[in-house]
Formats: structure tokens, C-alpha cells, sequence
């Protein structure tokens, strides 16, 4: 692994949340969700499963469509029906659970493509600002394989690789390494670590209790469809003050101390 | 006396290979060589139908076998569109298509093509235009219901991706679901064009001119025009061969090729 570059800084943007709500059906899963994301800042979000943590984020960039509420990031108001989505998605970065890089694509190719015809820039610029990016997680010599010749770290990194070349002045990032061997979640997180330096946005829902710790600005404890606590990391996830979040930290932080 | 396992699955092997050799003694004592031959393989008699078999008959078959495909495959990503579209009266036209079309046989919309519209409309299309609508039409209804399997079982997170890297959908479709979509509809696509151009072998029923008989229309015309028994229809059957088989080795090659980038 090459060193990753830190000298890279970006403009960032933020998000401002405000009355957030999200049905399913009849299952709402979003109770009024306010939540602010200042540019730079590092916010994670925390919580069991089926909190609304992901819709949340889902809904940020509109792969959701929420029912209700206003949410503006990066300089729109997503939540406007009349708004340019595809403009919008362009700054906005989204790193998913599962990776979701294009197989039929090389992975210099997955970090060009949405340059190419999405942002209309010329083939040696995109294959720059793609090795630039390649470069700095650590994969500068990758790009020519494919995906499934990849581990699931790697695939990780170039998905995150892939964000970053359309210069997004936000990242999202979808429980990142809930997907990953336990021996490749480092090396992803460490990425993660370097970008929050850099002093990129970044709106992260995660398990990992310690790089919250010591990654995020702040901390957003969400139980069902509901923030319930928030604050700098180390108080909430330290010294939390809410029952719910006290209860939830004890079972991920001591999986084999719970009380049945 | 018991036998032991290995001893029943000989035993059964031997039996099953007498009943194969008797059963191949007999057709050969109960056939007629010399009527046989006549039948089906007196290709000495055949110079006349050469090379118009090759130069017209072959060159029309691939051709009609082309534009059919081309027009059904069009046809059929319309529809396998209009069928997973969110406006309800796109699904249901498009499936009130799939079902008809599928449904019928393709000689019947040849017909219709070929003295039907003529009559209702005053339509004068040459016969390979007729020939290109119809089967393109029977094509476009198995085409759609392949296509739309494909486009769907490409799992929705590429999608995704490809939106949150601000693709609009079209695109989206385009650069990234269809393409991998393309690798998994390549077998029933392959099985697709085959049974298209054996369809071809219909056109004959709306006459043509020499110019534009295909094989079938040929091997027709042998078994009257020449005193060689059905040896004509057998030397067209091989010539579907010579498309066919070639087609499914290059479909072959292309998917082990993209298994390399399967998921």
C-alpha cells in the first residue's frame, strides 16, 4: 500500500436538516429529523438496526424521497421538487455497504466514467483526477484490474476512490465496512481518517464505536426514527447521558457482558 | 442370489447396451439402403440448384434473419421498458402485446402481413419488409420478456451508484445496467436468433421472387424440379446448420469471456 496522500484539501459544504420525515407504507421510519452538518465537520451516526440511521443518509442525497421535511446540502434544496437532482448528486459523494462498483468496468474505468459523462471532461483529465484518487487510497497500481479481483477492502477503497474523483464537496458513507473481513476494515477506516483531515464534510453511519471516537466532530444517536442524543463524540459515546444510548453503547462496546 | 451394488449397475449397463446394439441391427435390417439413399441422399442430382442456394438462398436467410432481429430486438427493449414503467397503461399495453403476439403462431402474422394489411390498407410492401415486420413482431414479444429478466436481475445497488454519482436514469440504463444486463441475456438472446432463423424458412408462404427465396423456398423447389427425392430439404437443413451452430460457439465464446467479470 503507497502512502495516501494528506496534502490534499477540498472545499467542503454542509447539510442543514430540518423536520425530516420518512413512511414506509405505514411504518414511519422518520419521526422529524433535525440534524446540522457544518462544511468540514465529521458527524457519525449511530444506533441499532432499523433506526433510520440509513434512510437518513438515503434520503440526504434523494435515494429516498422524503415525506416530509427540508433538507439542503451543498448549496441546494434537495427537498425542492423543481430541483436538478443529477446537479446536486454530482457534490454529493455516497460510499454504500455493499460497494456497488461497476463489474464490467476496470476500476480506473469505474473512476472515470461518471467524469466522463456526467462532468464532460476529457479522457486524460478524468484518468488524472482518477489516478490522483486511486493514488491516495492507496491503490495507484490497481487500475487496470477488475473488481472481482479485488478484496473487499480494496473494493471499498476504490468506491471511495470513485466519489472522490467527481470532487464532491460531501461524503456519505453507508456503513462502510459492515461488510468487510475483519482484517480489511483498518485499512478502509484509515482512508476515512485521512479524508476527514483533509477537511472533507463527512456524514458517516457506523458500528465502529472507536473511529467515531476519534474521527467525529460529533456523534448522532438515533433510535427509532428519532435523534436521541447528540453531541462531541467522546461525551456521547464516553459518557451518554440518555437510558437508550447508555443501553445501546453497552452492547456494542461489551458484546459479552449483556443481561438477557 | 443377492448381487452387490456394483454388481446390479454392471449388470444394468450390460443390458442397456445390448438393447442399444439390437435396437440399431434391426432399423438397419428393416430399412430400404437403396430407397433410402434416393431419399435423402442423392446429392449428384443437385447441380442445378447451385450456387443460387448459397448466392440467393443462404445470403436471404441471414438477411431476413438480421432485420427481423434488429427490429425485434428494438421492438422489445420498448417494450421491456413500457413493461417495467411506472405508468400503468405503458405495463399494460406492453403485456397485452407480449401475451398476443406470443401467443399466436408466427405464420399467422406473416399472413396477415402478407395479404391482410395489403388489403385493409393498400400496403405494397416488398416481401422482405413484410417478412422483417412480422417475425420482428413474433421476435419483439420473447425479445421484451428477455430483456426486462436481464435489466432486472442487474442488482438495484448499480443503479444507485450510478444515480449518486449524478447519472440521470437514461444514463444510468445506458452505461451502466445495460451493458451488464447485455451478459446476462447473451444465452437466451443466442437461443433467440436461432429460432428466428429457422423461422425465416416461413417467408415462402408469401411468394417472392427468385431474388428473394430463402433456403427453404429452394429446398421446395428441389424436390419438384429435380428427381432426387427430399435430398434437397436436407442439403437446406444443413445449410441452417452452417448459421446455427457457429452462432452458438461465438455466443459460447463471448460468455466465458464476461464470466471473467461477473460479480
Amino acid at each position: 500500500m503507497t502512502t495516501p496522500n494528506n496534502e490534499l484539501r477540498v472545499k467542503a459544504s454542509g447539510v442543514d436538516i430540518a423536520g425530516l420525515r420518512k413512511s414506509y407504507g405505514s411504518n414511519e421510519v422518520l419521526k422529524g429529523i433535525d440534524l446540522t452538518v457544518k462544511p468540514g465537520e465529521v458527524v457519525c451516526l449511530i444506533g441499532p438496526s432499523g433506526s433510520g440511521k440509513s434512510t437518513l443518509l438515503r434520503c440526504v442525497n434523494l435515494l429516498e424521497k422524503p415525506n416530509g421535511g427540508t433538507i439542503h446540502v451543498a448549496g441546494f434544496e434537495t427537498t425542492d421538487p423543481e430541483v436538478n437532482l443529477d446537479k446536486m448528486r454530482q457534490n454529493v459523494g455516497m460510499v454504500f455497504q455493499q460497494f456497488n462498483l461497476f463489474p464490467h468496468l476496470t476500476v480506473l474505468e469505474n473512476c472515470t466514467v461518471a467524469q466522463l459523462k456526467v462532468l464532460k471532461r476529457s479522457k486524460p483529465d478524468a484518468e488524472k483526477t482518477a489516478r490522483e484518487n486511486l493514488e491516495r487510497v492507496g491503490l495507484g497500481d490497481f487500475g487496470g484490474r477488475y473488481p472481482d479481483q479485488l478484496s473487499g477492502g480494496q473494493q471499498q477503497r476504490v468506491a471511495i476512490a470513485r466519489a472522490l474523483s467527481m470532487e464532491p464537496t460531501l461524503m456519505l458513507f453507508d456503513e462502510p465496512t459492515s461488510a468487510l473481513d475483519p482484517e480489511t476494515v483498518g485499512e478502509v477506516l484509515s482512508i476515512m481518517k485521512n479524508l476527514a483531515k483533509s477537511g472533507m464534510t463527512m456524514l458517516v453511519v457506523t458500528h465502529e464505536m472507536s473511529f467515531a471516537k476519534e474521527v467525529a466532530d460529533r456523534v448522532v444517536f438515533m433510535d427509532g426514527g428519532v435523534v436521541v442524543e447528540e453531541g462531541k463524540a467522546a461525551e456521547v459515546i464516553g459518557n451518554p447521558q440518555q437510558p437508550r444510548t447508555q443501553d445501546f453503547l453497552r452492547r456494542v462496546l461489551d458484546p459479552t457482558h449483556v443481561d438477557i | 442370489m443377492a448381487m452387490t451394488t456394483s454388481q446390479r449397475a454392471r449388470m444394468s449397463k450390460t443390458i442397456q447396451i445390448g438393447i442399444f446394439v439390437i435396437a440399431i441391427v434391426a432399423v438397419i435390417a428393416a430399412v430400404d439402403w437403396d430407397k433410402t439413399a434416393y431419399a435423402f441422399f442423392s446429392f449428384d442430382q443437385l447441380g442445378p440448384m447451385f450456387p443460387d442456394m448459397i448466392l440467393i438462398g443462404l445470403k436471404n436467410t441471414i438477411f431476413y434473419t438480421i432485420i427481423s432481429f434488429a427490429f425485434g430486438l428494438v421492438l422489445g427493449l420498448i417494450l421491456a421498458l413500457m413493461k417495467m414503467a411506472s405508468f400503468a397503461p405503458y405495463r399494460w399495453f406492453a403485456t397485452a402485446f407480449i401475451e398476443f403476439f406470443r401467443g399466436i403462431p408466427a405464420i399467422l402474422v406473416l399472413l396477415a402481413f402478407g395479404f391482410g394489411l395489403p388489403q385493409a390498407f393498400g400496403t405494397n410492401w416488398p416481401q422482405p419488409v413484410n417478412v422483417m415486420f412480422a417475425l420482428g413482431l413474433v421476435s419483439s414479444a420473447y425479445i421484451a420478456e428477455t430483456l426486462r429478466a436481464g435489466l432486472q436481475a442487474v442488482p438495484k445497488g448499480q443503479t444507485e451508484a450510478a444515480r449518486s454519482l449524478g447519472m440521470p436514469a437514461w444514463r444510468a440504463m445506458v452505461t451502466i445496467v445495460i451493458p451488464q444486463a447485455f451478459k446476462i441475456v447473451l444465452p437466451p438472446m443466442t437461443n433467440e436468433i436461432i429460432l428466428l432463423t429457422k423461422d425465416t424458412s416461413l417467408a415462402f408462404i408469401l411468394g417472392a421472387s427468385l431474388a428473394q427465396y430463402e433456403m427453404t423456398k429452394f429446398g421446395r423447389d428441389g424436390i419438384s424440379s429435380l428427381d432426387a427425392g427430399i435430398t434437397p430439404l436436407v442439403v437446406a437443413g444443413l445449410f441452417y446448420l452452417v448459421i446455427t451452430i457457429p452462432l452458438s460457439l461465438v455466443a459460447r465464446k463471448l460468455e466465458s469471456r464476461s464470466t471473467r467479470t461477473k460479480r
